[in-house]
């Protein structure tokens, strides 16, 4: 096995026992972005927990912050906090909130958790990277329901007129949104027409599959003299199969039972109720 | 004060490579002149407030100082959430210019109108708003925009405003300014407001009445001890502003005094009346057809000197 697939199954339990110890969280949601924060954070992006601010560090912005819980866990096991503050998740006086506080948890670049800011906000970081010439990258995780807020649509139009050939766009198309599928909602296809559109250098991925990632993640730039949108197409709730593609542990704790399968699907200790 | 606001800009963006003018495709002509000097610290970001306010905070994480400039009621209301949570939940040091404050592109209608931007944003942690009254002032809040470290809102009437002071003046930033002295009844006002109560206030004196008048180029924070010292002094507060008299100047100023435990001075508050800016016209048609104009601001201040309530103010 991948080092780096051993690395993402124990962040997929790290943040299964954080919510769970926690009391609550979007569970499904930070589950399908595990491979792609995987390898971002431990083979591609340029970021020092020993110089978390320092000016030509890659930037990585979770715009769906709802996940927050997923890059806590991957942050901890990047080394920019104890990895044992992930059991204060959700407690008094812990910093690790529902969603992400950059005034608060290190690593963090930006406060998000309502939808359709982080993309934008990313914008403007990749637009003063062009203007200082600096060499660094900037990554944003969007959601596919996110992309249903006109702020993305307005980012996706000012990027590509300024060239920002530095800013990189996951499209986490896990397919569903809090209520049910996008194409009960609001379809959202033909997605990547739509990005093209737009004048995006745009590619798909299996969102999951660790070499696909590290193979697009790796071409500086994507594609010159045009900003990239990377759709990566993921199972929502990956890794637990009561979980999958069920639109109603959007926001849900499993019960004892449930708690028992999950435990033996991600490998956890599951005693008294408590998951180690 | 538009011309004030760009000269002041044109100085700060040669003094410091950081400074940015962001414009949401609004004033591109007044801005030839600081975009031929300095193209690259010009963006136009399209008929997009929202992309406007949330880049800024991306880029002023990256140590840029943008300045995002437009109508005020496009970028206060439909940013808002930006605003809220990129620029001040952030605290990121991003300027927000509206223009067009209070009624002033008063033909335009009320969709153009900015008259709540004040109770709107005066609710947001972290933020400082500038209300200037004229030119010179707009220079004076402009530079100290640009000297603090952290989420300002310069709210701005349009170009043609004329002058209030007749010369530079001790400007402190929180700190209000008394423009006529008077012990009878204090006036205060803000922004465009600002020119039609000293027009009432020096007729008043010519009638006798002397009326303080007192210009808040500071909303937040807000003048506690002006407010307390004129209430003190005069027992009498007039306030006139071309808001909703729900949550603006009238509010912050009503906070004070609760809270100072003078609630029982005599205390009224000019402005829409829980409604949009009524009819079409010139600027003072509207202060006429709304109530705002200096015969009103006279009247309403004499029956409060005279102790006696006028209809529609109670």
């Amino acid at each position: 096995m991948d080092n780096l697939a051993l690395k993402a199954q124990q962040i997929r339990k790290d943040i299964f026992k954080t919510i769970c110890n926690g009391g609550g969280g979007h569970t499904p949601s930070a589950l399908s972005i595990v491979e792609i924060l995987t390898v971002l954070y431990f083979e591609i992006l340029n970021v020092d927990p020993k110089a978390p601010r320092h000016p030509d560090r890659d930037r990585f912005v979770l715009s769906k912050g709802h996940a927050g819980v997923a890059l806590y866990a991957v942050l901890a096991e990047k080394g920019f906090f104890d990895k044992a503050l992930l059991g204060t998740f959700g407690k008094p006086g812990t910093m690790l909130g529902g969603h992400p506080d950059m005034h608060k948890v290190p690593g963090v670049e930006a406060s998000t958790g309502a939808l359709g800011h982080g993309f934008p906000f990313s914008v403007g970081l990749a637009l003063a990277g062009k203007m200082d010439k600096r060499p660094y990258r900037v990554f944003t995780i969007v959601g596919d329901g996110e992309c249903q807020e006109g702020s993305i649509w307005e980012a996706a139009l000012f990027a590509p007129k300024h060239g920002l050939d530095n800013l990189v766009c996951i499209v986490d198309h896990n397919k569903f949104q809090a209520m049910d599928h996008l194409d009960e909602i609001i379809p959202m296809a033909p997605f990547a027409d739509k990005w093209k559109a737009f004048g995006w250098a745009v590619h798909e991925v299996d969102g999951h599959d660790i070499p696909a990632l590290r193979d697009i993640f790796s071409r500086r730039p994507i594609a010159p003299g045009k900003p990239a949108v990377i759709i990566a197409h993921t199972v929502k709730g990956k890794g637990i199969s009561f979980m999958e593609n069920v639109p109603i542990w959007h926001y849900r704790m499993p019960g004892p039972k449930e708690l028992e399968t999950a435990a033996a699907e991600l490998g956890l200790v599951l005693n008294n109720g408590v998951l180690s | 004060m538009r011309n004030a606001y760009l000269q002041a800009m044109h100085e700060l963006a040669g003094r410091d490579r950081n400074i940015l003018a962001l414009i949401s495709d609004n004033g591109a002509v007044v801005y030839d002149k600081y975009r031929s000097a300095y193209p690259e610290q010009y963006f136009n970001m399209g008929i997009s407030e929202q992309n406007m306010v949330s880049a800024a905070a991306g880029l002023a994480s990256c140590g840029k100082i943008p300045f995002a400039y437009t109508i005020s009621n496009f970028l206060v209301y439909r940013a808002f959430e930006q605003i809220r949570n990129d620029v001040c939940l952030q605290k990121m040091n991003v300027k927000l210019v509206g223009i067009g404050v209070g009624f002033v592109y008063s033909n335009l209608g009320p969709t153009h109108h900015g008259t709540e931007d004040i109770a709107v944003l005066r609710c947001l942690p972290h933020m400082t708003i500038f209300s200037p009254a004229d030119p010179l002032e707009t220079r004076n809040v402009t530079l100290a925009a640009a000297a603090i470290n952290g989420p300002v809102y310069i709210r701005l009437a349009t170009g043609g405003s004329p002058a209030i002071y007749e010369k530079d003046y001790d400007f402190v930033v929180g700190k209000a300014v008394v423009l006529r002295p008077g012990s009878d009844i204090t006036v205060m006002s803000t922004g465009s407001g600002v020119h039609e109560a000293l027009q009432a206030v020096q007729e008043l004196a010519a009638q006798g009445i002397a009326a303080r008048l007192v210009n808040f180029h500071t909303i937040k924070p807000i003048d506690r001890e002006a407010i307390v010292r004129a209430a003190r002094e005069t027992g009498k507060v007039l306030v006139v502003e071309e808001q909703n008299t729900s949550g603006g100047l009238a509010g912050a100023v009503a906070e004070v005094l609760m809270e100072e435990g003078m609630g029982g001075i005599k205390f009224r508050r000019m402005g829409l009346k829980d409604s949009f800016a009524q009819g079409y016209g010139s600027y003072h048609d509207l202060q006429e057809m709304n109530g705002l104009s200096r015969r009103y601001i006279m009247e309403a201040a004499k029956s409060m000197v005279a102790d006696t309530v006028p209809e529609g103010l109670s």
